[in-house]
This record gives C-alpha cells, sequence and structure tokens, in this order.
C-alpha cells in the first residue's frame, strides 16, 4: 500500500508507514531537525520538524507517518514560526562556546540559529541554566551546559551499542543526561565506544582531540579505511591533518559490515601511531651485546614491580644497537640468513608473519619463506587463537572460514555464544548480538566467565573451565534422544552420525551435570531451545579454541550445527569470531605452515607445480613446524635463523620463561616492526617498519569480508612499508622480487587464490567484497556458504565424535587455581599499540588478575592488593581485582602487560591437531605479595 | 437542590463499605448489564451524552467505541484517579466515601469493552483513599463481585490498584500508561491513541474515576434520562471542586447546566468578608482565567469552551481582589516549570523560561518587552508538543496577561 499526499505543494507517494519528514526528503524538502537521525528509533522530542497538517495541533514530521490524501505544509509561516522561537529558546541557554563548532565545526543547533537568523546576544529571554562540564572521560568531553536533551547520545548508547549508560535525571527544566546514576562520565559503566559523542549535534558531546586539534570534515583530509585492531575490521573514515601529518579523528562509515559503529579502540586508539617510541632507523646488535640475551628488565623477569603504563625503557634497550642504513642492515639479513641456509639446510630457517599486516604483505612474506628461504616453515599468531578451530573446520565441512557473516544473527531464532567475551573482544560484532537478543532472538551464552555478553544472555550456563566437550555431547544426547534433529538434512548433507550417536549416548545430562557443573535441567533447558529453533547461529572464540582439545571443542560445535541442519540458511551458521584484523587474510593469504594461498596442501604435488610454476622455484614439500613447534625448534637449535614481521612471540607465546631461552639461542634473528618490542630486544637486526595508517593494503575480516585501508599519512623516518622490506630481502638473497604497488601484489594473490577470484581494487571500493565472490559487479559477495552440500571430498559434512579429556594441568593442592587468561575491551594482545594510546592507556593502565571476592577473603587478600601468581613455569606480581563474574577456584588475567605478563604462567602444550596451546587452562597458586 | 447521584451517599457513615453500598441499591445494575449485550452498553453510553470529566471532556462511548472489533488479545481498562490538575479534589472522595460506585462501573465499563483486567492509578499522596479502595477491592473479590465468573455471568474481571509517586505528568493518560508499565511516566507519541495501542501494546480505555461512577447510573436509568439532567452536548452531573475565597469551599455535585455564577453564590455561599471577585479559574489550572464579569456561563463542556476556557476537571479556583494574578501566574508558573516531563522541547524549555520571566517581573526586575515575549513563546509553542500538558500551560500563560496586562505592567519598571 501507498500513500499520496501533498507536500508543499508537491505530490508525493510513498510506502504506507513513511514519515512526513522521509517523504519530503525524497521529493527534495529538508525539514530540520534536532532530535531525529536516520539510524535512531525516532522519538519525537525536540518538535523542530513540526509541520502543519492542518489539523488543531502541528505534528512531528519525524514520527507522523504520511497518510494518503494528507496535505502538509512543511514551511508556513506558523511552523517557520515555531521553529525559530524554539531555536530561540535553546540558544538562549547556549553556552558561547560550543566545543563542536570549535572542533568539527557541525553544531546543528548553531547552524540553525543561522538559518533563523536568531543572534543570542540579543535575546531578550533569560540566559544561561548553569549545567556544567564533566572532563571526566579521557575521549569524550561533556559539556551540559550545550545539551538540548534531544536524547540521541541515549538511544544511540542503548540501541546502537546496547550499553545502557546515557539516561536523564531531573525532570522539566531542570532535567539533565547522567551516566548511570548520574557519575561523572569517566566513573560511570561508559565503554566509551564514542557512538554518543558520534551523533550529538551540539556541543553537548564532543570527541577530545588527542593528536592535533580536530578541525570541521571538509577541512581535513579524508581517507575510507578500516580499524587497525580486531577481526570485525569496522569500516572507517580517516580525518587526516596533513599538515601535522596526523590522524586527528575518526569515524565510523557505513558499511554493511559495522554499520557506522565503532569500539573505543577503534574511534580513539589510533594516536599510537604517533607515539615517540616510533622505530625510525634500522637497527643493528653492537658486538659487546653477545651472547644475545634480554635488555630489559621486564623482559629479563627480574620480578622488580614497575609503576603502571609500563612501557619499554629505550635507555635499557637502545644502547645495545647501532642505528644502522637500510643497506648495511637489508644486507646483514641476507647474509646471515643465506649462511643458515646453506650451513643447516632450508629447515633451519623459519619466518612469522603477522595477522596485523596486510594480505599482500602476508602474501609476500610466505612466499619469502617458500621461495626464497626454501621452507615451508611460516607461521603466524592465528595459530594461537584459532589454529583449532580452523583445522576442524577444514576436517569437517572443507573450508575454515566462517559459514555466515554475524550480522546474520538478526535472523537467527536462536544464538549460541560459546567461550566468547564478544563484548571485551569483538565489540562491535556483540553490538549486532545484543540488538538481535533485543529483537527476538534467543541468546545462549556458555563460558566459564560471566562475562559482558552473559548479561544479555536468556540463558547463561557458566560451566567449569575445559569442559565444553562434556556439555555440548549431552545437547547432542538431549537433541538426539528428544528427536530435535534435523533427520532429512542429516541424511542428505552429512556422514558419520552413527559414530557420533554411539559416542553422545554416554553422555547423558546427570554425567555432563557432574563434570561441567551445570544442573541436568538447565543443559536439558538449553539443548531443547537451540534444538528447537528454526535457524540457529553458533559463535566461538578463543574459550573454545585455546585448549590441548581446542579441536574437539569445536567439533562438537559444528556436529551440533550439522545435527540441527543449521548451517547455509539465513541466521544459521558457524562463525569462529576471528581475532586481529587480518587474522582471516593472513591464513588464507598462506602464512600456514601447511598450505600455500587459499589453504591448497603444500603436500599436494599438482597444487604445488602450480606454485613452483608461478613463482619459478622448486617448493619443500613437506608442511612446516607451527609457531610453538618453532619456538621449541629454537630452543633445540634445529631452528637457527629467523625473520619476524610484526610479530612478538615473547608475550603472545605460553611459558615465557622457556621463549626467553629459545629467542636468545637463535643464531640469527631479524625483527621487523613499528616498535621496539620485547622480542626486538633478542633480536641481531630490527627494521623499523610502517604502520597501519602509514601504507595501503587489503584486509580480511571475520565474515570474510574484503576491504581495502588506504595510506593515510607518511611514515616517520626511514621506515618503510613492510612488503619493500620482504622483497629487498629477497632480492639479496637471489630471488627477484620487483613490485611497484601492494595492488600487483594483490593481484599475482587473487591469481592463486580461487576464493578470491575475480576481486580488484576497484571492485573492492567502497565498502569492500565478501570471498567468494562469483560476480564482483553486481554483488557484494556470497555471505551464506553451504546450503547445498560442503567442499569435501565426499561433499558432505562430517560428524567427529569426540570424548571429554580433562586439560593439560590440572589443579591439586600446589597449584589449587585454574588460571584463564585474556582480553580486555581498551587493548590489544601484547599491548604494542594500545598501551601506546593515550586513551587506551589511561583507561587500562595496569595489569591485574581478577578473582572471586569469596576466594581472596579465604586468602586473606584484600581487593585491590598485589599477589603473586605462580605456576609451574614462573611467577608474576600485579594487583587482584575483586569480581564475582570470576567464579570460586579459577583466576583471569588478561594477558597485554609486560610487566606483568600473563605468559609466564601458561601452559606451552599443544593441541594434537590443531597446535594451538592452552591458554585458558593452567594451574596456579596465589599468595600475597613481598613488598 | 437537584439530585444527587455520585454523591448521594457521601453524608452517610460506612458509605464507603460494601454492606452500605448493596443496601442504598449497588451492583444493582450489574444483572441489567450483564444481561444486555456489550455493544449495546457503549450504545446508551453514547447516548447519555457522558463526557470524560479527567480533562479533555472526551464523549465516552465514542472512546470506548475507537476500541478495534474482534480485537483477539487482551483488552485493559485503565482508571485514572491520579487526580493531579491543581484545584481539584473530587475523585478522592470518590475514592474514600463510594469506592464500590467505581467497582461496580468498572465491572459494567469492562464487561462493555471486552476488558478482563482493569488497573486503578491512584495519585500517589492518596494513602487514606488508597487504604479505602483496597480493602474495598478486597470486599469485592470475597462477595464475587471480582475475579472469574461474576455473579455466575459468566464474566472475568480482576482489578489491579498501581500507585503513582507524585508527578503531576502520569496523569496525562500516556504518561499513566508508561508509569503502569514501570517505565518513567513519560506521555507517549500520538497516534497510535491508547485504544489502538495503550497499556502494555494492548488495546486501553483510560477514563477517569468519576466518569466511570456514572456508568452503573446510566445503564440502570437510561441514557434518556442521563441525558436529561444535562446540556444538549453533555449530559449528566459532575462534581465541582470549589476552592479559593468562597464561604463554603468543597465539592459540589451539580448538573453540568449550572452557571459559574450560581455556583460561586447560590452553592459555595459566594465570597466571604464581603470582598469583591476578581476572577475564577472554572476548571483546574490548566484552564483559561475568568474574570469577575465572565461567571455568567454554563460549566458544561462547550459551554466553557465558547467562553473561551474549558472544564476540564472542574476545579474551580475563585479569587478575590486581594489577590495579585501576577503573584498566581508564577504560582502556577511554577508548577508548570516543575511538573514538564521535560521530554519535548518546546515544553521543557518554554516553561523553564516564562517561569524565570515572571519571577523576574514580581521581582521588579521585568522589561518591558517581556509581557509580549511570553505571549509569544506560549504561542510559538502550543500546539506543537507530544501531550497537552504545555497546552495546558498555555492556557493561564495567556489569560492572565492579556486579561490582567496592567496588573503586570505596573510591576515593570519604566
Ligand atoms: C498534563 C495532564 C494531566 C492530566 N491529569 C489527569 C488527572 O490527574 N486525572 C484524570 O482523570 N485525567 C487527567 N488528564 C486527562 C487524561 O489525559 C485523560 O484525558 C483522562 O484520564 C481520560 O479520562 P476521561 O475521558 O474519563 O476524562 C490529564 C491530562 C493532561 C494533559
Ligand atoms: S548530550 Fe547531545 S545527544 Fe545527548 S541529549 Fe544532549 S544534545 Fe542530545
Ligand atoms: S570492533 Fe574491532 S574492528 Fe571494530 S572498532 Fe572495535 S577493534 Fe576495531
Ligand atoms: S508537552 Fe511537556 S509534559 Fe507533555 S510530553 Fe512534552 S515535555 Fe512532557
Ligand atoms: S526532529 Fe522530529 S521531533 Fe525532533
Amino acid at each position: 500500500m501507498s500513500a499520496m499526499l501533498t507536500i508543499d505543494g508537491r505530490k508525493v507517494s510513498v510506502p504506507e508507514g513513511t514519515t512526513i519528514w522521509e517523504a519530503a526528503r525524497q521529493a527534495g524538502i529538508e525539514i530540520p531537525v534536532l532530535c531525529h537521525d536516520p539510524r535512531l528509533r525516532p522519538v519525537g522530542v525536540c518538535r523542530m520538524c513540526v509541520v502543519d497538517v492542518g489539523e488543531r495541533v502541528l505534528a512531528a514530521s519525524c514520527v507522523r507517518a504520511a497518510a494518503d490524501g494528507m496535505t502538509v505544509q512543511t514551511r508556513s509561516e506558523k511552523v517557520e514560526r515555531c521553529r525559530k522561537t524554539l531555536t530561540e529558546l535553546l540558544l538562549s541557554d547556549y553556552p558561547a562556546d560550543s566545543a563542536r563548532e570549535k572542533t568539527t565545526g557541525d553544531d546543528l543547533l548553531l547552524a540553525l540559529g543561522r538559518s533563523f537568523g536568531v543572534r543570542p546576544e540579543y535575546l531578550t529571554i533569560p540566559r544561561g541554566d548553569g549545567r556544567a562540564r564533566d572532563v571526566s572521560s579521557p575521549v569524550i568531553a561533556v559539556d551540559h551546559a550545550a545539551c538540548i536533551l534531544c536524547d540521541r547520545c541515549i538511544r544511540a548508547c542503548d540501541e546502537i551499542q546496547h550499553n545502557d549508560v546515557i539516561g536523564r535525571t531531573g525532570k522539566g527544566y531542570t532535567a539533565r543526561i547522567a551516566f548511570d546514576l548520574d557519575s561523572p562520565m569517566g566513573k560511570s559503566t561508559c565503554v566509551a565506544c564514542g557512538e554518543c559523542a558520534s551523533v550529538c549535534p551540539t556541543g553537548a558531546l564532543t570527541h577530545k582531540p588527542l593528536t592535533a586539534p580536530i578541525r570541521p570534515r571538509a577541512e581535513l583530509k579524508n581517507v575510507d579505511s578500516v580499524c587497525p585492531y580486531c577481526g570485525v575490521g569496522c569500516a572507517v573514515t580517516l580525518h587526516v591533518d596533513p599538515a601535522k601529518n596526523a590522524v586527528v579523528l575518526v569515524d565510523g562509515r557505513p558499511s554493511p559490515g559495522n554499520e557506522s559503529r565503532l569500539c573505543v579502540k577503534g574511534r580513539y586508539g589510533f594516536d599510537y601511531a604517533l607515539h615517540p617510541q616510533r622505530l625510525t632507523v634500522p637497527l643493528i646488535r653492537r658486538a659487546e651485546f653477545y651472547p644475545k640475551g634480554p635488555l630489559s628488565g621486564d623482559v629479563k623477569g627480574d620480578g622488580r614491580r614497575r609503576k603502571p603504563g609500563g612501557l619499554v625503557d629505550y635507555n635499557e634497550v637502545l644502547p645495545a644497537f647501532s642505528e644502522a642504513s637500510w643497506d648495511e642492515a637489508l644486507d646483514l639479513v641476507a647474509k646471515r640468513l643465506s649462511e643458515i641456509k646453506k650451513a643447516d639446510g632450508p629447515g633451519a630457517l623459519a619466518g612469522f608473519g603477522s595477522a596485523k599486516c596486510s594480505n599482500e604483505e602476508a602474501y609476500v612474506f610466505q612466499k619469502l619463506v617458500r621461495a626464497v628461504f626454501g621452507t615451508n616453515n611460516v607461521d603466524h599468531c592465528t595459530r594461537l587463537c584459532h589454529a583449532s578451530s580452523v583445522a576442524a573446520l577444514l576436517e569437517t565441512i572443507g573450508s575454515g572460514a566462517v559459514t555466515n557473516v554475524f550480522g546474520d544473527v538478526k535472523n537467527a531464532e536462536v544464538a549460541l555464544i560459546a567461550g566468547s567475551s564478544t563484548t571485551d573482544n569483538h565489540p562491535v560484532a556483540a553490538t549486532f548480538i545484543k540488538d538481535a537478543a533485543q529483537h527476538g532472538t534467543t541468546l545462549i551464552v556458555v563460558d566459564q566467565r560471566e562475562t559482558g555478553i552473559a548479561r544479555h544472555a536468556h540463558h547463561f550456563l557458566r560451566i567449569n573451565p575445559g569442559t565444553d566437550v562434556a556439555l555440548y555431547n549431552a545437547w547432542m544426547h538431549v537433541l538426539i534422544s528428544e528427536g530435535l534433529v534435523n533427520r532429512e538434512y542429516i541424511a542428505k548433507h552429512t556422514e558419520g552420525f552413527e559414530a557420533l550417536r554411539e559416542t553422545v549416548k554416554r553422555y547423558p545430562p546427570e554425567r555432563a551435570a557432574e563434570i561441567c557443573g551445570v544442573p541436568a535441567d538447565k543443559i536439558r533447558e538449553a539443548a531443547s531451545v537451540f534444538g528447537r529453533a528454526k535457524a540457529a547461529i553458533i559463535f566461538w572464540g578463543m574459550g573454545i579454541s585455546q585448549h590441548t582439545h581446542g579441536t574437539d571443542n569445536a567439533r562438537c560445535l559444528i556436529s551440533l550445527a550439522l545435527l540441527t541442519g543449521n548451517v547455509g540458511r539465513p541466521g544459521t551458521g558457524l562463525h569462529p569470531l576471528r581475532g586481529q584484523n587480518n587474522v582471516q587474510g593472513a591464513s588464507d593469504a598462506g602464512l600456514i605452515p601447511m598450505v600455500f594461498p587459499d589453504y591448497q596442501s603444500v603436500e599436494d604435488a599438482g597444487i604445488r607445480k602450480r606454485f613452483e610454476a608461478a613463482w619459478g622455484v622448486r617448493l619443500d614439500p613437506k608442511r612446516g613446524l607451527t609457531v610453538v613447534e618453532i619456538m621449541t625448534g629454537a630452543l633445540e637449535k634445529r631452528i637457527r635463523g629467523m625473520y619476524m614481521m610484526g610479530e612478538n612471540p615473547f608475550l603472545s607465546d605460553p611459558n615465557i620463561n622457556k621463549v626467553r631461552k629459545a629467542l636468545a639461542a637463535l643464531d640469527f634473528l631479524c625483527v621487523q616492526d613499528i616498535f621496539l618490542t620485547e622480542t626486538a630486544e633478542f633480536a641481531d637486526v630490527i627494521l623499523p617498519a610502517t604502520s597501519f595508517f602509514e601504507k595501503t593494503g587489503t584486509y580480511t575480516n571475520t565474515d570474510r569480508r574484503v576491504q581495502i585501508g588506504w595510506k593515510a599519512v607518511e611514515p616517520p623516518g626511514q621506515a618503510r612499508l613492510d612488503w619493500e622490506v620482504v622483497s629487498e630481502i629477497a632480492r639479496r638473497m637471489g630471488y627477484p622480487m620487483e613490485y611497484v604497488t601492494a595492488e600487483e601484489i594483490f593481484n599475482e594473490f587473487t591469481a592463486l587464490a580461487p576464493s578470491y577470484q575475480g576481486l580488484t581494487y576497484q571492485n573492492l571500493q567502497p565498502h569492500g567484497k565478501l570471498w567468494p565472490c562469483p560476480d564482483p559487479e553486481r554483488s557484494d559477495g556470497v555471505q551464506l556458504l553451504f546450503g547445498d552440500g560442503f567442499p569435501t571430498p565426499s561433499g558432505r559434512g562430517k560428524f567427529v565424535p569426540c570424548e571429554y579429556r580433562p586439560a593439560a594441568e590440572v589443579p591439586d593442592s600446589d597449584y589449587p587455581f585454574v588460571l584463564n587468561t585474556g582480553r580486555l575491551l581498551e587493548h590489544w594482545h601484547t599491548g604494542v599499540m594500545t598501551r601506546r594510546s593515550r586513551p587506551l592507556s589511561t583507561i587500562q593502565p595496569e595489569a591485574f588478575c581478577e578473582m572471586n571476592p569469596d576466594d581472596l577473603a579465604a586468602a586473606g587478600i584484600p581487593a585491590g592488593a598485589y599477589v603473586s601468581v605462580s605456576s609451574r613455569r614462573g611467577s608474576i606480581t600485579l594487583r587482584a581485582h575483586a569480581s564475582r563474574r570470576i567464579a570460586p577456584g579459577t583466576v583471569f588475567i588478561p594477558f597485554h602487560f609486560r610487566e606483568a605478563a600473563a605468559n609466564v604462567l601458561t601452559n606451552d602444550q599443544l593441541d594434537p591437531v590443531g597446535k594451538i596451546p592452552e591458554f585458558k587452562f593452567c594451574a596456579v597458586r596465589i599468595d600475597p605479595a613481598t613488598a | 437542590m437537584s439530585e444527587l447521584i455520585l454523591t448521594r451517599n457521601f453524608h452517610l457513615p460506612g458509605s464507603h463499605t460494601l454492606a452500605l453500598y448493596r443496601e442504598t441499591g449497588g451492583y444493582a445494575g450489574l444483572e441489567k448489564a450483564f444481561a444486555m449485550k456489550p455493544a449495546e452498553i457503549t450504545e446508551e453510553v453514547k447516548k447519555s451524552n457522558l463526557r470524560g470529566l479527567g480533562g479533555a471532556g472526551f464523549p465516552t462511548g465514542v472512546k470506548w467505541g475507537f476500541l478495534p472489533k474482534g480485537h483477539p488479545g487482551p483488552i485493559y481498562l485503565v482508571i485514572n484517579a491520579d487526580e493531579g490538575e491543581p484545584g481539584t479534589f473530587k475523585d478522592r472522595y470518590l475514592l474514600e466515601r463510594d469506592p464500590h460506585a467505581l467497582i461496580e462501573g468498572m465491572i459494567i465499563s469492562a464487561y462493555a469493552i471486552g476488558a478482563h483486567l482493569g488497573f486503578v492509578y491512584i495519585r500517589g499522596e492518596y494513602v487514606g483513599p488508597w487504604r479505602i479502595f483496597r480493602r474495598a477491592v478486597e470486599e469485592a473479590y470475597q462477595a464475587g463481585f471480582l475475579g472469574k465468573n461474576i455473579l455466575g455471568s459468566g464474566f472475568d474481571l480482576d482489578i489491579i490498584i498501581h500507585r503513582g509517586a507524585g508527578a503531576y505528568i502520569c496523569g496525562e493518560e500516556t504518561g499513566l500508561i508508561s508509569s503502569l508499565e514501570g517505565k518513567k511516566g513519560w506521555p507517549k507519541l500520538k497516534p497510535p491513541f491508547p485504544a489502538i495501542r495503550g497499556a502494555f501494546g494492548a488495546p486501553t480505555i483510560v477514563n477517569n474515576v468519576e466518569t466511570i461512577c456514572h456508568v452503573p447510573h446510566i445503564v440502570r436509568r437510561g441514557a434518556a434520562w442521563f441525558a436529561g439532567l444535562g446540556t444538549k452536548t453533555q449530559g449528566g452531573t459532575r462534581m465541582y471542586s470549589v476552592s479559593g475565597h468562597v464561604a463554603r469551599p468543597g465539592v459540589y455535585e451539580l448538573p453540568v447546566s449550572v452557571t459559574l455564577r450560581s455556583l460561586i453564590d447560590e452553592h459555595a455561599g459566594g465570597l466571604p468578608n464581603r470582598r469583591r471577585l476578581k476572577a475564577v479559574v472554572p476548571g483546574g489550572s490548566s484552564a483559561a482565567i475568568l474574570t469577575a464579569g465572565e461567571i455568567d456561563v454554563t460549566m458544561d463542556v462547550d459551554g466553557l469552551k465558547n467562553a473561551g476556557t474549558m472544564a476540564g476537571s472542574a476545579g474551580v479556583i475563585v479569587m478575590d481582589e486581594t489577590v495579585s494574578i501576577p503573584d498566581a501566574l508564577m504560582v502556577v508558573a511554577r508548577f508548570y516549570a516543575h511538573e514538564s516531563c521535560g521530554q519535548c522541547t518546546p515544553c521543557r524549555e518554554s516553561t523553564g523560561w516564562i517561569y524565570k520571566m515572571t519571577r523576574r517581573i514580581i521581582e521588579g526586575k521585568g522589561r518591558k518587552e517581556d509581557l509580549d515575549t511570553i505571549l509569544d513563546v506560549a504561542r510559538r509553542g502550543a500546539g506543537t508538543t507530544i501531550c497537552a500538558f504545555f497546552d495546558g500551560a498555555v492556557g493561564p500563560y495567556i489569560s492572565y496577561i492579556e486579561k490582567f496586562r496592567a496588573e503586570f505592567e505596573a510591576l515593570i519598571p519604566k
């Protein structure tokens, strides 16, 4: 049904339900607004948009539906007078110096004032409301006097980000916005996503300048890019001040992935690139600093407690290195690596690429290791986050990527979130999950911690650490015994059902209840909620993958989806939430020891031939070593030379005390990075690289969306593009690599990677594309994979039954607590970037562990006191926070903090299939710290 | 004296008890009502010319008729007992002295509109009336007038009592509904009106206590009788709360055709101390003020409307010659600035500013242009807001200044 109406004499036809405001807009008539923003639920409170529809009272056009036959006047004298009076009233209270006008210059109220010719200084109504400013947040400035109570921020916080922080206090003329129960913003539960400041039309909520003064967007260079942090891959616009060579402001872009939303890291964490500690010249280790070893106190592990904010003290490290020219440094790298290759064979070399680097960089890096070093010993940090998930996915459904995008959770009847603190680690994806949970999707959260997303769950199952297999086996037991499986799907698309049935038979909920600590009836309830759903989607994070049975955990989730036929339809799917911004892409590009780009096995002679033809050299037919195996190899002197691009294994790998020895044992180590990382202290040569904002490249997010990040600023000093450096090393090792642009590398990569076929820098603009994308000119790419079978040899998805196995190291009387490690919203991995971002490190300055208050009390430790946490592998000292979200008997430690590195404690036992270490489980003890 | 209908038992001891209510013919109309079809009752109420007595004066039967026909889900009846309009205190007497009349009215009305759950939203300060009403509801349950299968009719009705917390805006029907739903008491956007989408998303009829108390009488004695008590466009009697400078302030139940002059002079005993009448607010604080020369009007909805004011809640505030109108306006302005929910900008800002301005004038710091500015701000905001609160505030702002301008001007320094 459509409505035909007349607006200012113009005939307009719109679908029924369209607002008058929208109808007018379609007819090219702009009606001024203050409270309305098309991204927000209309509330019609400011009344700026009133129009005359011939009724007794004027109607707010942003909320009033257009009706058939309606006659609307948007600019009658009566309407204009009302708007003008309204503007005058608001301006009479308005501060003379709007923070928005002084920064982005887009203060909507002042603009309206100008259009009505209101001169506040001539207003005869009494002025000023005496409301205060609040500068307590490190990123958002609050000026209550400039607030016009349009409630945009409230809706943005509640309905876009679902953080529910902002509300109103007071009524009538004394009303104000308030954070929580009227706390200062910086002390409230605000997570600083900045959505409020981005929707505020006035100077009330504005972004604080972080690098250089913020100026109107039109005066700045606006660069389309993506966020450099997590796998959600939010599209951003970088606003750059070219004179200052600085990104000064970041806005979310309306891409299908993030719909303009951002989290604190993406919006405010960009200043790290300008940190004074950036590396700007190549460095070579001085002769007197051999034999090699750690240089700074923290990396030595001297155990001294340091003040919060802990960055490396360059004075402890730089004296060990002398500055060198690029030629000197590159020659040295090529010479030493060639020598080792010659003396000990290609297998004595290894390379770590990084999931922070672009697809192009990952591609040339693995090409260097494979074609020039002559080995498949190339891996990267994905090994440490989702290797087990990928292994399970490849084994069961023949593809390691997600089968559906996270945004499709809105079409799911049930969403299962397993082992993922989504609000911390995939914050923007979490907003879409929270959206769905509020609009009819039943949310089941399974975790050992009561995470932020658990607060939004309809069913929260707090399980004992490491007991996932038992739980999901019991779910499947219930599904099978209650007939809640999809027989047709099983028959048509799967294999191995009988074996699965036999295994899960042995897991009645009562047995699982004993293992998992979740009551049997709750297990039954959750299972049947899941089983009854017409469409269910499964998300998982590292709580699933980072176990010695991580592959089993993932296999169970996959079986759950296959059993219920929840793959390949809207609202269904398997979605391991990828960690780094380019985890998906780095893996796609071949930074994996077993496979060439696009998961093509190095052991398959036919495939190898193709790559040998493409690269013009003979290639190693054996799969290479994985991250932790390479470290062990170094310790055992099997690996002698390494090249690391953007990886910091000293903090990211388990059992740091062992890593320290391994790194020191290397004959030669070249580290390429933007800062002097902990790992770089062990380097022979350090090469200064470019930061995210200083280069162009493509990145593939957790959804398989390939997006371009365009260069925004110039690199500092002599820092060079990563792919350029890699090519230089290749060339100096006797292999020509002559690329001129990143785009050229991308084209070479896509020609070898069928999944990326057809993608070009042209068609990736503006919002990127999902791979595979058979019709890039017309389509956004394939969102739903495997609606009709799987890319496995049989075309069927495989059930792989798993038995519950306990973790490798279980608590005992010496080490009675279970340690769980993870991340914080504000920090990224080893903190190299985020701890150098002023706002992020201000919000989370120091290391801590979280424990249940009862455990702390039993140990006689007051909350906030320093404790020493020890495992069989080492000991760290940090503050103890009390939190009821942590189960008794467990400890949570974020692993970002070098001064109290969680990975000193973790166990380097590996999952036999995925080769991922057990970051989420080891046994520790807690003691009061000795001064 | 005309016949008392709603207040006929007020003088009897124990008028609030079930026993006395039944002795005086209470609940007798129920059987007749249940024998009728629901639509017939609505028709009867329409014909009776009963108009809402909470403020807006909307024809009750017509409102009931807005409910969607054959609605599959629940329908709710909500009784507005928030009685927040300054100068109004009639519902309180009904709750205290004849609570069963409201219950019987609710049963019949709920039956007519197809509701099985009724809410009574009682002003927070009305602690005593609330206790009495609660007791009456218990009695009615015990006697089988509430609950399942009332009097064997097959009709069920439950009543939930909800207490307000002191906000005037929770008397506005959609603010009331928000509050009832457990949200802050903000009025909702209309359309949709409550009859289409009201409490908890269900079609809802909101009526004032007094309005509903009339229903049993209409059903028992017929629409024609009721219509005949009033004017052509409004039937029945209503309860006038008379306060201020009169000899006998109080509640007077009179046919709506009574004149304001007769109400003040004959029923309320005129002005004491031989003082002269200066002004009257005829329908609660939101009604435009009338001067002493304007009181020969009938007190029905249309009579007062034609006189440029409104019947509102029938709170009649009488002011004698000693009253300073600017002072009175400041009190009224303070009330509206305090009670605006603050949701809509014109209302929130204008009520705040107009209060500041009137205070400035009273303190002798006003400026020449202030009066016109107030009039302008009031007129520009009127009819632009989510609820009628601001329009209610505009009534006094404009009428006080226009009708007594000289008094204001006298306070402004030359
Ligand atoms: C600001 C404002 C306050 C109101 N307060 C009351 C009140 O206290 N009691 C009441 O019955 N109606 C009040 N009303 C009127 C109600 O909105 C509604 O019209 C009435 O409850 C409907 O019942 P009726 O048709 O029986 O009068 C108020 C209206 C407004 C705009
Ligand atoms: S702070 Fe900004 S967005 Fe929030 S209510 Fe005030 S003016 Fe609106
Ligand atoms: S959710 Fe991830 S990609 Fe998006 S802004 Fe935050 S860190 Fe960046
Ligand atoms: S008119 Fe006033 S009281 Fe009514 S909704 Fe708007 S702000 Fe609230
Ligand atoms: S823009 Fe429509 S009421 Fe605010």
